[in-house]
């Protein structure tokens, strides 16, 4: 039984449609994200179904999962608080921010809560140079900028999250 | 006020609703091209025009698009919305304020090359902007903008957007093509060039969004009033994102051949809290360092004067500004991380290069280098320089070699202050410049 497709086979239509019929491939980055969506990591069941739905070899399925840095095929937080270091962000104390997470956070860069609600990253640009220092928040299928931001407002965020969020007895969010 | 012409949403409030876009002018320019022009006619115009693409490599539109071959169909228009420079946030701002303009130049390319379904490609972290984006397309088609047979013509459109994943190398238009592909996005060899072997081996045509945002205007008024901006052979305005030690910064709209000066000074507010303007990086990340002395200051914003005056190209305009508070090895070891993270691994120089001048500029600032480290950085720029299939690898040793060569001091500052311990954390901009 393929999941991916019976979980979302209208949006996958819809994917499939905009691509010419004999390219299916082009889906590839589209399903990945749509396999991503609850567990906000892609797991070996869902490379295959992938692989099953665009007839594309599950080797090429995994190698685009493994090279695109938004694709993650490890567990990780629920929501991944993806913060730029790069030049222009650390000009303007993305760094120092990046740290006080990590102390506030009560974990290292690249970890996870030990609740499974959080992991912290250190990314690359965002394009969001001139609101430094920002994170985007990547969960539940979604990846949203915020910018301008101090640990007092991350922190409100984060809490904010924590207070609305429920986690079901398999550790997920529901 | 200034009167923006890409910026046009900082003048007219709600311009990203389609009625107030219709209300000023908006979808004009391409309901005359389709109803009563040839597409040769809005070929021949943005080719007058002058104008050049604003991604980066400026080279000129209206010759990119006379390039795709008549006899190998269909033709396929791409939008490069992939923007990852680091220092560069412009396009963002278009796709978020100001998308109609954007999609109308989309469409108006479109239709020059005949093309009946374009794709623009965003950044994954674009997810917002892509679903916005969408809707937009969606409205579009319900009002009868796009479709089949618009306006009672024989010319059907459709548009798609397309999310990446985090990979700055898909800027590189081959490389996005490939990822649109649904493939590792890795640039391919060229000849041939995607005008003819382009999206799926077709003839394909890939803009930059500011590019695309300035043809509606071009259509509308035609190429000479387009050099009533900017200079002879770089015409028009441009959006300059200014960010890193600076009072102000953000985007700003002005006409090319603007000198520095202006941008960082007049509107930029100058650099924060009392420190000196050191240097200037006037394409991001990929930029030599350039020293902020009058020469380069006095020196005007466009494509010709960059080069010639200051040995390095304009690029996509994005200017960071660095203050005499920087080390500029800590600096370099900040862009040599980005490239070493961005390298996607195809040649060997590069994926091995910017993994070495990462791991000796971790050295250099963490007080573990030997004597020779600086010696051995510059020999691994110059194993990177011209051997590589893009430009990425040329990119990632521009700024380590005008470091070494204009500001060494820097360098030996930290050798003679070095302590031994190897495992040492690295040193970072812990303290806000700003």
């Amino acid at each position: 039984m393929n999941q991916l497709a019976e979980n979302y086979w209208e949006e996958i239509q819809e994917i499939l449609k905009r691509y010419p019929p004999d390219q299916k491939r082009s889906a590839v980055m589209p399903l990945l994200f749509l396999a991503q969506r609850k567990k906000n990591f892609v797991n070996d069941q869902s490379i295959r179904e992938i692989s099953d739905i665009l007839q594309v070899s599950p080797t090429d399925v995994a190698s685009i999962a493994g090279f695109y840095s938004l694709f993650h095929q490890e567990p990780g937080g629920h929501y991944r608080i993806q913060v730029c270091t790069d030049l222009p962000c650390a000009l303007r104390g993305a760094d120092g921010f990046l740290k006080a997470l990590s102390e506030y956070l009560s974990i290292e860069v690249g970890g996870t809560t030990s609740d499974g609600l959080f992991s912290l990253e250190e990314v690359k640009c965002l394009a969001a140079c001139d609101h430094a220092p920002m994170f985007q928040l990547q969960g539940k299928g979604t990846i949203r900028y915020h910018q301008e931001q101090t640990i007092e407002t991350a922190k409100t965020i984060i809490e904010g999250i924590r207070q609305s969020a429920s986690l079901n007895m398999e550790g997920e969010l529901s | 006020m200034t009167d923006y012409l890409l910026l046009r949403h900082r003048n007219i409030e709600h311009l990203d609703q389609l009625d107030v876009y219709l209300q000023n002018g908006g979808f004009s320019a391409f309901k005359s091209a389709i109803t009563n022009m040839q597409p040769s006619d809005i070929l021949k115009v943005v080719k007058e025009s002058g104008l050049r693409g604003r991604g980066g490599a400026g080279f000129p539109t209206g010759v990119k698009w006379g390039f795709l071959p008549n006899n190998l169909w269909p033709h396929y228009v791409v939008a490069n919305a992939d923007e990852s420079e680091p220092g560069t946030f412009k396009d963002r701002e278009i796709l978020e304020k100001n998308p109609f303009q954007f999609i109308e130049g989309l469409m108006l390319a479109s239709f020059a090359v005949q093309a009946k379904t374009a794709y623009v490609y965003l950044r994954g972290e674009f997810w917002q902007i892509a679903n916005i984006l969408q809707n937009k397309l969606a409205e579009l088609e319900q009002a009868g903008f796009l479709g089949d047979h618009l306006f009672g013509t024989e010319y059907s459109l459709n548009i798609y957007t397309h999310l990446g994943a985090g990979a700055y190398i898909c800027g590189e238009e081959t490389a996005l093509l490939e990822s649109l592909e649904g493939k590792l996005g890795q640039p391919r060899l060229r000849p041939p060039f995607p005008a003819v072997a382009g999206l799926y081996s077709r003839p394909t045509v890939i803009n930059n969004v500011e590019t695309l945002t300035n043809v509606p205007l071009i259509v509308q008024h035609g190429a000479q009033w387009f050099y009533g901006f900017g200079t002879e052979k770089s015409p028009g305005v441009k959006i300059f994102s200014l960010s890193g030690c600076i009072n102000n910064p953000g985007n700003y709209e002005l006409p090319l051949g603007t000198p520095f000066r202006e941008l960082i000074f007049g509107l930029g507010g100058g650099v924060p809290k009392g420190h000196k303007i050191k240097a200037i990086m006037p394409a991001g990340a990929s930029s030599s360092l350039v020293v902020a002395d009058k020469k380069a200051l006095d020196t005007p914003m466009d494509y010709e004067s960059c080069m010639q005056i200051l040995g390095t190209p304009l690029g996509s305009a994005s200017v960071i500004v660095i203050d005499d508070s920087i080390n500029m090895a800590n600096l370099v070891n900040k862009t040599t991380h980005f490239f070493k993270h961005e390298s996607c691994g195809k040649c060997t120089p590069c994926r091995e290069g910017t993994y070495w001048m990462a791991k000796i500029t971790d050295r250099i600032v963490r007080g573990a280098a030997t004597d020779d480290d600086v010696n051995l950085l510059q020999a691994v720029t110059s194993q990177i320089e011209g051997k590589c299939l893009c430009a990425l690898g040329e990119f990632s040793i521009m700024a380590v070699q005008s470091a070494i060569l204009k500001y060494r001091p820097d360098f030996d500052k930290l050798l003679a202050e070095r302590i031994s311990e190897l495992e040492t954390p690295a040193l970072k901009f812990e303290q806000p410049v700003v």
